[in-house]
């Protein structure tokens, strides 16, 4: 039998004119932790997609245990002992643990067989779950349980996990990644992907580092250090790429631009969202927003930005507030108009008889210009650009749109390096023009290079503690900091 | 009168009621709203102008007309209104209550005209004939042709005119392409705004009924409406929703109908094939645009 | 009295029969997450499937033959919906109006202009022994036309595969998250596509039903909106098969008492009665609202998006 697990070969998909992989090779060891390294939009989940068979290569080969392979859909490669554990959940929310781990069997559905088979498989690897909870009803360190679980469940000898520390905090983060190193020993492979080093260089055996679509390294763990992979993930691109770490400025007592006082939301279900909430953001400074996704940073954020109605309390802010949505695709942008009308839905709602399409033309140029949106003119389609410039025009809309504050939902998703650097310059400027300016991000880092104020979000709580790294993970889980 | 001129006559008079439902059904898609209740708007319409028609004493002259059209477009607005407010208040799929609609409506009328609106010797199932102040004067002298043809392509161009350039018109755009951009970026109050589009879209049809009932037939009967709704919606998707193309597809729709009576009466095909074009071209329409669609959707 | 009510509670499950097959068929092209506005279509096409098919081999012959052409007009449907993933509503629409005026079409060609009354073999009621004797029920719901009792049986049938198989498991799961069901190996447009077909297929049987266990003959437009209610029906159902059967019960009620107020001798218009099924259809969609769950990813056109 091979020692190679996996194997991708000279891998290449196109979707249109876009070329996602271009000639991407992975040969992962059996009985081995492989991380696959690479910033965002660098082919990652691409490439594994294709190795899971959710998409089919143009060009290139799959071999697993040496055998060559070819996937038409994830059950074949579910019988060739693939399993893939996604960055979004592939759970059926409405549905039960035991449900979830069984979609995808044959014959008939025994509810107490199958919840037998799940304690069992659930001893025998230590992740505990409960079979007959409902999904909606779970935190998300229980539901990635359950994905695991439910890729562990089908015979699985190669496990792919896709970002699966996007979710959790620092210490679920720690004891997954120890999770999966156990997983190994028993002769199994994992492979990784990730976009954070220090997980590849903590965890992983072997490393490959994609770059737009190519591999550009593979090797060793112990052979690579924190230089070589950062140069190899970013191509010796310095574009000002490096987050800046900013240092506390003191706000000598601003304004106040927002202000939240005993803010509560309930959702359409019922639900408290947000409880009690209180929080002000001032003129020229930036607060971030750390939290675990589903603790009610969503609600805030859109109370803030004037987006969303409050159950209950005190909200001040300015008639016009700058958002930039986490779903640029859907919330902030309509792909098949052009640049020009989705620069006029600024202000849309309160605008009365005619549209002087004229000036709205005029304005959607200057931003093109100023913001450096690679279009060819303001009467393009959204759709046509590439999401780093439609990211840039909606920035762009927003913070001149408002001039006075600004709503930041994970601005950075799904941008590369230089995309990025682009959009965090564009938020500081806005800072030091005397904005208000609140950024949230799934990606601590992220959070904790730009804002110099950062407040958590729990249970639909806010706190504010201590500015660094443990406490602000601890006060994710809702612990105490000190 | 030659014989193509009876049938360009026969063609726009065809024509008229196409362009003008094709109208509200574009302007309701365009919206995001699925109004497939066109012919019930279209039937209420032409109850509320005949009951006008046949109601008002003779003496007020062309005042009756336009007593008349407004009726029309009151009820056909009312008509529609019903199945706006189940779809914002209860979340009630318009497609499903528009076609309800419809049948109640038919129901209705036909109530009306073997009831209390039926004529006073109570033989046929129809009203009495509206009174001469209530007809739409007529275009082309010497045939049947009216100044409704010309108010549909008044209205068209007018309809063409707001979606392009007023304010309004982008709201209704913005929320019907992505409501959720509209919402979060636009501001829009898209319930709102897509409840108005709809009820214009119900008054519009409404409009379509009384011209009819004021033009063409001066009574109200049974089957007012040979599916004028369902032909409006091939009418608006094959001008791509487009108001001006509306007034093409219409009167091409318009020709298709007359070729099919006549061919009925000169061959025996049944007029029904015409129908079956209609979807055919529909689902042409849909086909080709979802095609273009998929060759263009990238996933990742 | 007990005539009347006895011709009445008759007279529910008669009329109820053909909604409830098109319920059950829709319920499950529902639970996949497809919502079929062509169901009518299916209907109609059926009815005249059914003329054509009894023509030629008597009433089972005439079922079946419904059932295959209630089948094709689905998938047409399916060819858009499913495999061009074009949006459900506007498609549904238009197949409906390509079965009502194809079937108008045909059955003019084939069976003369005006569409004369036909010679079509009809199912007389057929009581079953013992179980007729129940008292009030009895001769309801076990003296019908055996095509009842047919769908007595595929209720508990449809019922035990949607939830005590894998396969019905991987259907309802394509209808919550089909992104999820792809993950977890199931070919999601094939199933789709199954579920359509299979509404389709008793779509074309309750258009039999409607030919070959009441009117006896072919009339242009004959299913009435049926397909429209019998979507009001899953609502009301809750997307389950055994509760769609029996809102179908509420909604043959609500035909049925046209007979009721005729035999009693009222003297209300009778345009009032033909429009209660379809005022109660928009009565229960608004009463349901938010009180039901529907398949979470229900007429959703894209696999992907969320």
């Amino acid at each position: 039998m091979s020692d190679v697990a996996l194997e991708l070969a000279s891998i290449t998909k196109r979707f249109g004119r876009l070329t996602a992989l271009d000639g991407a090779s992975l040969q992962a060891r059996r009985g081995t932790v492989h991380a696959l390294l690479g910033e965002n939009g660098a082919g990652k989940t691409t490439l594994m997609r294709i190795a899971f068979g959710m998409l089919r290569p143009d060009s290139g080969s799959i071999a697993v245990d040496g055998t060559d392979r070819s996937f038409a859909s994830p059950a074949d490669a579910i019988a060739a002992g693939i399993g893939m554990v996604h960055q979004h959940f592939t759970l059926v929310p409405a549905m039960t643990v035991a449900e979830n781990i069984a979609l995808g069997g044959r014959g008939s559905f025994r509810p107490t067989q199958v919840r037998e088979a799940i304690l069992a498989l659930s001893a025998r690897t230590g992740l505990a779950v409960d079979p007959s909870a409902r999904i909606e009803d779970l935190p998300a360190g229980a539901q990635q349980r359950v994905e695991i679980l439910k890729a562990l469940s089908r015979d699985t000898r190669i496990l792919i996990l896709d970002e699966p520390t996007a979710v959790l905090t620092p210490t679920e983060s720690r004891e997954l990644l120890q999770k999966a190193r156990e997983l190994v020993s028993n002769g199994g492979t994992a492979i990784l992907i990730t976009h954070k080093l220090r997980d590849a260089l903590e965890f992983a055996d072997d490393i490959t580092v994609l770059r737009r679509g190519s591999t550009v390294w593979s090797g060793r763990a112990s052979e690579a250090t924190e230089e070589t992979l950062v140069a190899a993930m970013l191509g010796g691109e310095r574009t000002g790429a490096e987050m800046q770490r900013v240092t506390a400025i003191a706000t000598d007592r601003n304004a106040t631009v927002l202000s939240l006082e005993n803010v509560s939301v309930r959702d359409d279900g019922g639900v408290e969202r947000l409880r009690s909430v209180t929080l002000a953001v001032h003129a020229g400074e930036i607060v971030g927003i750390a939290a675990v996704e589903g603790n009610g940073q969503r609600e805030l954020l859109r109370v803030l930005a004037g987006r969303m109605r409050v159950t209950s309390g005190d909200v001040r802010i300015p008639a016009v507030v700058g958002f930039i949505p986490e779903d640029r695709h859907r919330d902030a942008l309509i792909q098949d108009f052009s640049l020009r009308d989705n620069v006029a839905l600024l202000g849309a709602s309160t605008r009365r008889g005619v549209m002087s399409w004229a000036a709205i033309g005029r304005q959607t140029r200057e931003l093109i210009r100023d913001y450096d949106v690679r279009a060819p003119d303001d009467l393009t389609r959204a759709r046509s650009l590439s999401g780093g410039n439609q990211q840039k025009l909606v920035v762009g809309r927003e913070i001149e749109g408002s001039q006075t504050a600004l709503v930041a939902e994970n601005p950075s998703r799904g941008l590369d390096v230089q995309a990025t650097a682009a959009v965090h310059a564009r938020i500081l400027a806005a800072r030091d023009a005397g904005m208000a300016v609140v950024i949230y991000s799934s990606d601590l880092d992220e959070v904790l290079a730009l804002a110099e104020r950062v407040v958590v979000v729990h249970a639909g709580k806010v706190t504010e503690p201590p500015r660094e790294y443990e406490s602000i993970g601890r006060a994710m889980l809702g612990l105490p900091v000190s | 009168m030659t014989e193509t001129m009876a049938f360009v006559v026969d063609m726009l008079l065809h024509a008229t009621p196409l362009v003008i439902t094709g109208l509200a059904v574009a302007l309701a898609f365009r919206a995001g709203v699925w109004n497939i209740g066109a012919d019930g708007q279209f039937i209420a319409g032409a109850t509320a102008a005949a009951w006008v028609g046949v109601s008002v004493p003779a003496g007020i002259g062309w005042l009756a007309l336009i007593i008349a059209l407004i009726a029309g477009v009151i009820a056909g607005a009312i008509w529609a209104a019903i199945a706006a407010w189940l779809r914002s208040r209860f979340g009630v799929l318009e497609v499903i209550s528009t076609i309800m609609l419809n049948f109640i409506a038919t129901y209705g009328a036909s109530f009306l005209v073997r009831g209390p609106l039926q004529e006073p010797t109570h033989v046929y199932p129809q009203t009495s004939g509206i009174v001469s102040g209530a007809h739409i004067p007529i275009l082309l002298g010497g045939t049947r042709l009216h100044w409704g043809f010309v108010i549909a392509v008044a209205l068209a161009v007018a309809a063409w005119w707001v979606m392009k350039y007023s304010a309004t018109g982008f709201r209704v755009r913005a929320s019907g392409v992505n409501p959720f951009a509209a919402r979060s970026a636009g501001l829009i109050d898209v319930s709102r705004v897509t409840a108005f589009a709809f009820v214009t879209s119900g008054a519009i049809a409404g409009m379509a009924g009384a011209i009819e009932v004021s033009g063409v037939t001066f009574a109200l009967y049974e089957n007012i409406s040979p599916g004028y709704g369902y032909t409006a919606i091939a009418v608006a998707l094959l001008a791509g929703l487009n108001p001006l193309g509306v007034i093409g597809t219409g009167i091409l729709f318009g020709a298709l109908e007359t070729a099919a009576g006549a061919m009925q009466r000169n061959i025996g095909i049944p007029s029904t094939t015409a129908s079956v074009i209609e979807a055919i071209v529909i689902l042409a329409v849909i086909a080709i645009a979802q095609l273009r669609t998929n060759r263009v959707t990238t996933s990742a | 009295m007990i005539d009347a009510t006895s011709a009445f509670l008759e007279g529910v499950v008669r009329t109820a029969t053909p909604l409830a097959f098109a319920a059950l068929g829709e319920t499950v092209t529902e639970r996949s997450g497809i919502i079929n506005i062509g169901l009518e279509g299916s209907i109609i096409a059926g009815a005249l499937g059914a003329v054509v098919g009894a023509g030629y081999g008597g009433v089972w012959a005439g079922f079946a033959f419904g059932a295959v052409c209630g089948c094709a007009v689905a998938a047409i449907f399916a060819l858009f919906a499913v495999t061009l993933r074009a949006d459900q509503i506007i498609s549904g629409t238009a197949v409906t109006l390509l079965a009502l005026g194809g079937t108008g079409t045909l059955y003019r060609i084939l069976y003369g202009s005006a569409g004369a009354a036909l010679n079509t073999p009809t199912l007389d009621p057929a009581s079953i022994p013992l179980l007729s004797r129940i008292p009030v029920v009895g001769r309801a719901l076990f003296v019908q036309p055996s095509i009842t009792y047919v769908l007595y049986v595929l209720v508990p049938v449809v019922m035990w595969w949607t939830y005590r198989t894998h396969a019905g498991l991987g259907l309802r799961a394509i209808g919550e998250n089909p992104a999820a069901a792809i993950a977890a190996g199931i070919r999601a447009k094939k199933v789709q596509f199954l579920a359509v077909l299979f509404g389709g297929l008793l779509g074309g049987i309750s258009g039999g039903t409607l030919v070959l266990a009441q009117a006896g003959t072919f009339v242009e437009g004959m299913s009435a909106g049926r397909g429209f209610i019998a979507i009001a029906i899953v609502v009301l159902g809750r997307w389950n098969p055994l509760g769609a059967a029996l809102a179908a019960l509420v909604f043959g009620a609500a035909s049925a008492l046209q007979f009721f107020f005729q035999a009693t001798g009222s003297n209300l218009p009778y345009q009032l009665f033909l429009a209660f099924p379809y005022v109660l259809t928009l009565v229960a969609l608004a009463a349901t609202h938010g009180r039901t769950n529907s398949p979470a990813a229900l007429g959703r056109q894209d696999f992907e998006q969320s």
